[in-house]
């Protein structure tokens, strides 16, 4: 993600060059750039892992699949170690709020605030179950382990809804009016209730299946194609891959669902992803592309298509940017390369998973063949980039405001030049989280191949040892 | 009692909340860091895995319960305390971050050198966190976050006090973890192992109480304010803390450990709310009562809704995850 960030600072920059710029703007940009683009991976995980857990787990437990109920307890111990990352970098992101952001949290907190409230609770409820279902192990019936399940995945849906629906709010802001300058009237409730908050909702949930997926699957994928051919990798393989297939045959719907309105509330949006300078009727859909010196360099144009695709009709244009006043346009080439990017690796899902059914549906494995458990284990990282893509794609096409229409991004940053400072110890301390997350998911993997399924002590001494069990003792109570 | 006079108790309920629940886990990095080299020490850092493992992630979350209140609740107190006291704020969300991560990391390390790693990254961020929340804490009941305007990102914190709310916040942390842990320790069998933490532990809660009882003196003049509203409308908690604290003492001396968990539970709970109501009816000391930093009424009541939702649905999961750790099933070791 560096390299997305270091390409994004000169845009950044030129932004909001002829108005006046508070110190702790770019600074509190990129930190939240890093923490956030961090984060949301993980709580991709923390959103579909429990559904996911689930459906192997009930096999295990109700079908007394064992192998299944194997993959449970693994697919556990991973999403121990994730969602443990996934709460810190949560909790910075509350911080963050209020340290980067003082005149949005300042002047909309408590227009917000019941959203991050309820959001809370998700997580709440989800961090108590999760607790229970870890540690369950040996210590309650599979059956009944089944159950903390459920509240897990529930809270990854209301979760999910919740914190969209700020989002939601920054991009068609509701609940409040402003009088004098001052917020008044405000509706906490109506925040949940705004134009964007289903659609945008929707499309981040399939994300998330997309994400969690794709990547576990993929990890399958590649023991496959090291040879590891048997149902346990078949099972570990399917379960994830199915729900990934779901989702990326109904994203581009729920996406095309989302760009419509697009169109409507943020003209400026659309015709940065759409590459629009001009209003063209119809418009036609852009391929690429970059603005140079106010010209569309680049691109390969398929006549009428954009307006198909962004207006649903042959006629409708494309509104252009010149009908933009030039302080209200967000940074086009970002937006548009950013946007066509997840296009770009949503229509190669639709492909992949399409070939997979389809082959199965006449009778071919896929599995057996090494391009295709490739292009599988390729999706994880493209999964993520896509991700990625999408957030710039909407945060920067928002740009110059932060909540639209009503307070621009410099006014919601501090004047506090030290921010870089924080960004800077802030990408060291992620580098090593990321570090030791890889290393200890693949200690796990490695030690799970070489058949030790319960881990030993990490406490010492070293395995291997006579270990004396603290279990021992316990026979003499 | 005023609509946001309530969601101010509830939002202090959560810092109780944290403080009690959460403060046992962070002290338990203490005993983790003087548990003693790998092979002395991994029954007891097997016990610490143990205790907080199934709670941390839950106990974790009544911070974020507090921040999000605080925001939507009084929303300009909130950035004013963010902007001002940046910097002990950003170092205890450091521990956070660090200690969150190293202990989930350090349950599944490769090489027992990682595990050592992760462990002593765990222990010392466990004692750095809760110091500085308990000097954030002291900036604030001291009067030195000014409404508006960030104001002496330094001297808001290098205080007589802000020092003082630091190493009572972490004394009692380590306090609290060697009661919870001692009981623990006996449920599980682990005789031995709680005889070590019982002394500990009784060290321990001596040097806290001097901190918490002798660190008074200086308040006299340092922070005014919350020195009153200790010697008069706080001082029964404060006499509470006292006779909780030594009861907890002596029902470690004699080895009851089940009940010295709970005086120990009551003295810090004590402690803590000695703050809160010694510094009624100021949310930020001497700049802004609670009545007048409040938001919108609609967002109170909103509030008050979640929290009765909170009520139905975390409490009982909460409650029962905590009963479930205090069983003896789940307090013997397993993989």
């Amino acid at each position: 993600m560096e390299p997305v960030l270091t390409t994004l600072a000169p845009f950044l920059t030129t932004l909001a060059a002829d108005v006046a710029e508070p110190a702790g703007l770019l600074p509190a940009r990129q930190q939240m750039a890093l923490s956030l683009g961090w984060h949301i991976v993980l709580a991709c995980f923390g959103v579909a892992l429990p559904t996911i857990i689930a459906v192997v787990h009930w096999r295990g437990a109700f079908r007394g699949d064992q192998g299944a109920l194997l993959l449970a307890k693994r697919w556990g111990k991973v999403s121990a170690v994730l969602f443990a990352i996934g709460a810190v970098s949560g909790t910075v992101l509350g911080f963050e709020m209020g340290l980067l952001w003082p005149g949005l949290m300042g002047t909309f907190g408590d227009v917000v605030g019941l959203a991050f409230a309820f959001e809370g609770l998700s997580f709440f409820v989800e961090a108590i179950f999760l607790g229970m279902y870890l540690y369950a192990w040996g210590r309650m019936d599979p059956r009944h382990q089944f159950w903390m399940l459920v509240p897990m995945a529930v809270s990854g849906i209301s979760g999910t809804f919740f914190i969209l629906s700020v989002n939601a709010w920054m991009n068609a802001p509701v609940g409040f009016d402003i009088v004098d300058g001052e917020v008044v009237n405000i509706d906490p409730w109506a925040v949940f209730t705004n134009d964007q908050v289903w659609m945008q909702f929707l499309h981040m949930w399939l994300a998330a299946f997309m994400v969690a997926g794709f990547a576990v699957a993929a990890v399958y994928a590649a023991g496959m194609l090291k040879g590891r051919r048997d149902r346990h990798h078949r099972l570990g393989f399917m379960v994830p891959f199915a729900f990934a297939t779901v989702a990326a045959l109904m994203q581009p719907f729920v996406g095309h669902l989302l760009g419509l309105r697009v169109a409507e509330t943020q003209p400026a949006k659309l015709a940065a992803f759409e590459l629009a300078l001009e209003t063209e009727s119809p418009s036609p859909l852009r391929l690429g592309g970059i603005v140079v010196d106010g010209e569309v360099v680049g691109s390969i144009d398929i006549p009428v298509l954009g307006s198909v695709i962004a207006r649903n009709s042959f006629t409708e244009p494309v509104q252009g940017l010149d009908t933009i006043p030039v302080e209200d346009q967000p940074p086009v080439n970002v937006v548009h390369l950013a946007f066509q990017t997840m296009i770009g690796i949503g229509s190669l899902f639709v492909l992949v998973v399409l070939a997979y059914w389809g082959a199965r549906w006449r009778g071919r494995d896929l599995l057996e063949n090494r391009w295709f458990l490739r292009a599988v284990v390729a999706c994880a990282p493209l999964s993520v980039v896509a991700l990625q893509a999408g957030w710039i794609a909407t945060e920067v096409g928002r740009q110059p405001w932060v909540v639209y229409g009503v307070m621009r991004t410099n006014e919601a940053a501090g004047d506090n030049p030290g921010l870089w400072w924080l960004l800077g110890a802030t990408t060291v301390v992620y580098t090593g989280l990321t570090i030791g997350a890889v290393l200890v998911l693949r200690s796990m993997a490695r030690r799970w191949r070489d058949g030790e399924e319960d881990l030993p002590s990490p406490y010492g001494p070293e395995p291997g040892d006579a270990e004396v069990e603290p279990a021992g003792t316990g026979a003499a109570r | 009692m005023s609509l946001e006079l309530v969601v101010a108790a509830v939002m202090f309920t959560g810092v109780l909340a944290y403080a009690v629940l959460g403060g046992a886990d962070f002290g338990s990095g203490f005993f983790d860091l003087t548990a003693g080299g790998d092979r002395e020490g991994a029954a007891l850092r097997t016990r610490i895995d143990h205790s907080i493992g199934p709670v941390w992630e839950a106990n974790h979350v009544w911070l974020i319960f507090v921040l999000v209140t605080w925001w939507s609740a009084f929303p300009r107190a909130f950035a004013a305390a963010m902007d001002t006291l940046i910097l002990p704020l950003l170092l205890a969300l450091l521990g956070i971050v660090l200690r969150g991560s190293a202990f989930a990391f350090r349950k599944y390390a490769a090489t027992l050198g990682q595990a050592r790693f992760f462990g002593v990254v765990f222990a010392g961020s466990s004692l750095v966190t809760p110091f500085f929340l308990g000097a954030t804490a002291g900036a604030i009941a001291s009067g030195r976050v000014p409404l508006d305007g960030r104001d002496g990102v330094w001297s808001s914190w290098l205080t007589p006090t802000s020092v003082i709310g630091g190493l009572v916040a972490v004394g009692t942390c380590i306090f609290l973890a060697g009661c919870f842990l001692v009981a623990d320790a006996r449920r599980g069998g682990e005789d031995e192992l709680a005889e070590t933490l019982r002394r500990r532990t009784l060290v321990v809660g001596l040097v806290t109480g001097l901190v918490v009882f002798a660190g008074l003196l200086p308040l006299r003049a340092d922070a005014p304010t919350l020195w009153d509203g200790l010697t008069g409308r706080a001082l029964p908690l404060v006499l509470v803390a006292f006779v909780a604290g030594l009861a907890t003492l002596g029902l470690l001396l004699v080895r009851r450990y089940a009940l010295a968990r709970l005086t120990a539970v009551v003295a810090v709970a004590s402690v803590v709310s000695g703050w809160g109501v010694g510094q009624l009816p100021w949310l930020l000391v001497d700049e802004v009562t609670v009545a007048d930093a409040a938001g919108a009424t609609a967002t109170l009541q909103g509030l008050l809704v979640a929290f009765g939702l909170a009520a139905v649905l975390v409490l009982p999961p909460l409650v029962y995850l905590l009963r479930l750790t205090q069983t003896e099933q789940w307090s013997r070791p397993s993989h």
